[in-house]
């Protein structure tokens, strides 16, 4: 039984890794998706996929940091597919590598634009067309970085750790519209975000592989998973939770 | 598809209210289930509605603050159905009345030997048949109060919180093993527990309700949803964590 039949899904980040895998988790759960990114390449690509799997999708062309794209993003949804019931607020970019005092004030700003703006702007927007419907569903992409602290990206930790405090807020809110509002936060997962770094630092694999107690590095997949889970009626109870998906990293 | 098709699982408490629900839940997603409990007719009644739903059930009487029991209890799953893939250690009593300075001794050691010892020692004897498996899920049941502080209930407090900690103490043991451990905190939940506590003093329903954001109890098949999920392949990346489900209470 497909657990999101007949819904409509949004994916911002849809283009790769965890966002990726996500729309197409929901697409085989019986929702029509719409990928939001800014790279156009990648979207089409997991397009391509969506319908390979017999699902139905369309690309929109969004920075989340501008209000008047998210705004925009939320209006095609509508005006294509009339409605949105699930959202996964994914979008993000990775940290840099310099601790805090030699952090520039650039590399801050980027970070927490598109990692905590991003998200609080997708939710203004999203929540705004949710309680037209009378409900919805919002999971927003946090990460082990939002429970516990990290060495050498002060502004991912905190970005991070803001959208975990913004899942509690907005949820408490909106506790009685029908909306839920949850985070998932990833341990590190095999993406090409992570690809990318461990190219630059071959050390850095071993690193963290050994983060995780259990052994390995995640999947897109289970985190897409989760994501699937929290959007379902079988978390109709659910609000406000940051659900770890880290092979226990923060329990040491 | 079943979640769970082939498995075995246990459900301790499973006589009413969140046990009954999960044990119904198991066994809908394709599970063969274990009742154990100290109560006879609600098990038996559970295994009939078992039993209605196509499904197949044994029950073991258990009281799981004895070792002996629960020992023998494991070894009665396995020796029925040769495995142990699930198990719910969900067995517990609920909160008393009385603050930290007034509350016996006897009412202390009674909800710690079964709230926390307990689930401890159901881990010990699952945990021990899962590694000759090589493989197992686990869910103990916590609580919202394994998480904040509630008044006129020091002993059950603290053993949510103990079950919190030995749910991450375990998986970080077990990771490298193929056993995951994880816990559900239920806000109040509409259960026996919960409706006898309100019988002696209905203005407490008005009190829970009003403690949840979302502004109702949480239903048993709600926290039984968690349960089948943080038990099936869906999460095969989540251990130690300790999923709320709870209309957004600790969110605030």
């Amino acid at each position: 039984m497909q657990r999101l039949d007949g819904k409509i899904a949004l994916v911002t980040g849809g283009s790769s890794g965890i966002g990726r895998a996500a729309a197409l988790a929901f697409a085989r759960e019986g929702a029509k998706v719409v990928v939001v990114d800014i790279l156009v390449e990648g979207s089409e690509e997991t397009i391509k996929m969506i319908r390979g799997v017999g699902g139905e999708a369309i690309f929109v062309k969004a920075d989340v940091s501008r209000s008047d794209e998210v705004e925009a993003m939320v209006s095609r949804t509508v005006e294509v597919y009339g409605r949105l019931d699930c959202a996964f607020n994914n979008a993000g970019i990775g940290g840099g590598r310099a601790p805090t005092a030699k952090t520039t004030e650039e590399e801050w700003d980027r970070i927490i634009n598109i990692n905590l703006k991003g998200v609080w702007l997708c939710l203004k927007f999203e929540i705004q067309q949710m309680l037209k419907q009378g409900g919805g569903a919002i999971v927003n992409t946090s990460s082990v970085a939002g429970v516990v602290g990290f060495q050498g990206t002060p502004a991912y930790v905190a970005s991070k750790h803001g959208v975990i405090g913004l899942t509690k807020a907005a949820a408490l809110e909106y506790a009685t519209s029908g909306i839920r509002v949850n985070a998932v936060c990833p341990g590190v997962i095999r993406t090409p975000m992570i690809d990318r770094i461990v190219k630059a630092r071959p050390e850095m694999k071993e690193v963290y592989r050994t983060m995780h107690p259990i052994g390995r590095l995640g999947e897109a997949e289970e985190i897409a998973e989760a994501v699937v889970w929290l959007c379902s009626d079988a978390a109709s109870f659910v609000t406000g939770h940051s659900m770890l998906v880290d092979g226990g990293l923060t329990v040491q | 598809m079943l979640r769970l098709d082939g498995k075995i699982g246990l459900v301790t408490g499973g006589s009413s209210g969140i046990g009954r629900a999960t044990a119904l839940a198991f066994v809908r997603e394709g599970a063969k289930v274990v009742i154990a409990d100290i109560l006879v007719e609600g098990s038996e009644e559970t295994i009939k509605m078992v039993e209605k739903a196509g499904g197949q059930a044994i029950f073991v009487k258990a009281d799981v603050s004895r070792s002996d029991e629960v020992e023998a209890m494991v070894k009665k799953a396995v020796e029925v159905y040769g495995r142990l893939d699930c198990a719910f250690n969900n067995a517990g009593l609920g909160p008393g009345r009385s603050r930290t300075a007034d509350f016996t001794e006897e009412e202390w050691d009674r909800v710690i030997s079964i709230n926390l010892k307990g689930v401890w020692l159901c881990l010990k004897y699952e945990i021990q048949q899962m590694r000759k498996q090589g493989a197992g899920a686990i869910v103990n049941t916590a609580s919202v109060v394994g998480l904040v502080g509630f008044q006129g209930a020091p002993a059950y407090v603290a053993s949510k919180h103990g079950v919190v900690g030995l749910t991450k103490a375990a998986a970080l043991e077990y990771a490298t093993s193929g056993v995951r451990i994880n816990a559900v905190c239920p806000g109040v939940t509409s259960t026996p527990m919960i409706e006898d506590i309100v019988a002696a003093r209905p203005k407490m329903a008005e009190f829970y309700r009003t403690l949840h954001p979302m502004g109702r109890l949480a239903r048993p098949e709600e926290i039984a949803e968690a349960v089948v999920w943080l038990c099936s392949d869906a999460a095969s990346f989540v251990t130690g964590h300790s999923l709320v489900v709870d209309g957004g209470l600790v969110a605030q």
